[in-house]
């Protein structure tokens, strides 16, 4: 068996997978937290409840209706950002003119409203998804054995996040996009209608939580608090790095979720409050984040 | 006294009376539960009202004040005044360190960020021997204050909370009302010019927060002192996200919003225990009201009202 600074590999390669796994979340969740920031200014707190209903949605759409994992990767972000695109439209685009906290506090409730009523309607014990057959089963690598699912998700994230930093970064719509986060009256002027650029990207970015809650209906049971348990954490991902760049959600996302799981291997006890810790080195050294512009 | 206006006067006059009369009226232990909730919310309200800061992880200092007060009444059997008073100073100090890191950013940020160290303050007691994970402390006695009063009688309990609620609640007062509190609302209101002014924002934001958090620990020992228990949930993000609603509610910023809050959202719990998660409902359903339509909350809208300051 192979050993790394005395810990045997497979231990470590497995648990650095599941580093990956957890940073994937991370990434495609603070990737949409920042999108959604620089265009509304609002720190949208139901991200989490979102991402749930994601998941909610792809158990509800193989349950009630019997379609398969596949088409629900693509049917359960277009229904839930359809949600987000009413919830913009009818409650949230009236905070604009307020102080940004407003937002957060408004997000907030939802999330509670959300998660309340899952809990009524399914409790919290969690609902089991199954694998689909085609994901199921491991390969052999020769160092260690890689369940094919978690491969697929690690792939899955790295090619969603990767398209939606092109689509920001590279196309003419991510251009105006970006102008219009910059200076919203001036891009109106130009006769784009920035509403309706706001409220698509509010629903992008709901997708985007709605589609990482499908990768993770098989792994995690699908329960109520799903998103809460990851979203507190996510927050602190954010925080560390900035919410200035795409970019730098995605490498933050993954880079955090790898030292996650790094410590998990030598220093088990700490694992849970790791990515709090370096938020508070981050902090302290550089306080607007890795990423993040100048205040 | 402590700055009181004529109304504010009057209305401190009918709360103090609301306070002796309703122990003969209600049941004594709601009531204290009232003004546990209303302590810890007058605490944030000094934040979120006047420094202009929302801590979203107000728990993580209420929490620890229970345990550390609940620890040292059932393991150094003290008396119930140190015990509070501990609990106080362990806000305090925890303010101290979290606040130091948290006041390095402002608006979202800040909220971002005292969410997620109060994540790790639970995660640490999750973890921690002392606190019992999972089952906290239990069975704490609620002994004796200063030697002589027996507090496991609840109307006796009930007096002691009061007077610990209204030295607290005058405390913000007084507060808010001192220089100190004037330079905090100039900085609330534009942060360049008081620098430029000469003063060390950061500083005083600082002074602030840790003040805040001393009272949030206060708070939270003489909750452990009367039920006897201090668990996660007292560190719990929710606890956070209550207190939040609680001022909210009764309106930020104002004087008396948080005991009306506090007395509103404590009811409102108690009454919907019953139907279990329609209370997360409930109060998602009552945070987007208040924040789309009733942002002064309910003294700040009858203070609107009477055209006075409440």
């Amino acid at each position: 068996m192979i050993m790394i600074f005395g810990i045997p590999g497979p231990l470590l390669f497995g648990q650095l997978l599941l580093g990956l796994i957890n940073g994937a979340f991370y990434a495609m969740l603070s990737l949409g937290l920042a999108v959604i920031f620089g265009m509304l200014n609002i720190i949208n707190f139901a991200h989490g409840a979102l991402f749930m209903m994601g998941a909610f949605a792809s158990w509800m759409l193989l349950d009630y209706a019997g379609i398969g994992y596949f088409p629900a990767l693509i049917l359960a972000p277009l229904l839930v950002g359809a949600f987000g695109i009413f919830l913009e439209k009818t409650i949230i685009s009236r905070l604009y003119k307020l102080d940004h906290l407003y937002g957060l506090l408004l997000t907030f409730g939802l999330s509670l409203v959300i998660e309340g009523l899952f809990r009524n309607a399914y409790g919290s014990s969690g609902l089991p998804y199954r694998i689909p057959a085609i994901l199921q089963g491991a390969f052999n690598l020769g160092f260690m054995y890689l369940p094919i699912y978690r491969g697929w998700v690690v792939v899955a994230a790295l090619v969603v996040c990767i398209s939606t930093w092109a689509i920001i970064e590279k196309t003419s719509l991510g251009a105006t996009l970006r102008a219009a986060t910059e200076n919203a009256p001036l891009v109106q002027a130009f006769g784009v209608n920035v509403p309706r650029l706001i409220t698509l990207t509010y629903g992008g970015g709901v997708a985007l939580a709605a589609f990482a809650g499908v990768l993770a209906a098989p792994i995690y049971s699908v329960n109520p608090n799903m998103g809460t348990n990851f979203i507190n954490t996510v927050f602190a991902v954010v925080v560390i790095g900035g919410m200035g760049s795409i970019m730098g959600s995605i490498l933050t996302g993954f880079g955090l979720g790898v030292v996650e799981g790094l410590c998990k291997v030598f220093y088990p006890q700490a694992s849970a409050t790791v990515v709090f810790v370096v938020m508070v080195i981050v902090l302290l050294v550089r306080p607007r984040g890795l990423f993040g512009k100048a205040a | 006294m402590f700055g009181f206006s004529r109304a504010q006067s009057i209305a401190f006059v009918v709360m103090l009376v609301l306070i002796v009369v309703s122990p003969y009226v209600l049941y004594p232990v709601f009531l204290m539960r009232v003004l546990c909730a209303a302590l810890f919310a007058c605490a944030f309200n000094l934040m979120i009202g006047y420094v202009g800061l929302l801590s979203f992880g107000h728990a993580a200092f209420f929490g620890m004040g229970s345990y550390v007060a609940a620890w040292t009444m059932k393991v150094w059997h003290v008396d119930a005044s140190i015990a509070v008073i501990f609990g106080a100073l362990t806000g305090a100090v925890l303010g101290l360190v979290l606040g130091y890191l948290a006041i390095r950013r402002s608006g979202i940020y800040f909220a971002m960020i005292t969410l997620a160290l109060a994540q790790m303050v639970y995660f640490f007691c999750l973890e921690a021997p002392f606190t019992g994970g999972e089952d906290g402390i239990q069975q704490v006695p609620r002994g004796h204050l200063f030697g002589f009063i027996d507090l496991s009688n609840d109307m006796t309990m009930y007096w002691v909370v009061a007077a610990i609620f209204l030295g607290g609640f005058l405390l913000v007062h007084r507060i808010i009302h001192s220089p100190f509190g004037q330079v905090l609302k100039g900085i609330r209101e534009n942060e360049p010019r008081a620098t430029s002014l000469g003063y060390r924002t950061d500083d005083y934001k600082l002074i602030a927060f840790v003040l805040s958090c001393m009272i949030a620990g206060a708070a939270g020992g003489t909750k452990a002192l009367v039920f006897g228990i201090a668990t996660l949930t007292d560190v719990h993000y929710s606890t956070s996200g209550e207190v939040v609603l609680t001022t909210l509610l009764g309106g930020l910023g104002t004087v008396f919003g948080p005991a009306m809050g506090a007395l509103v959202v404590t009811s409102m719990e108690n009454y919907l225990a019953q139907f279990g998660a329609w209370v997360t409902v409930t109060q998602g359903v009552i945070f987007m009201i208040c924040v789309l339509a009733f942002r002064r909350g309910i003294i700040g809208e009858i203070g609107a009202f009477l055209k006075i300051s409440l």
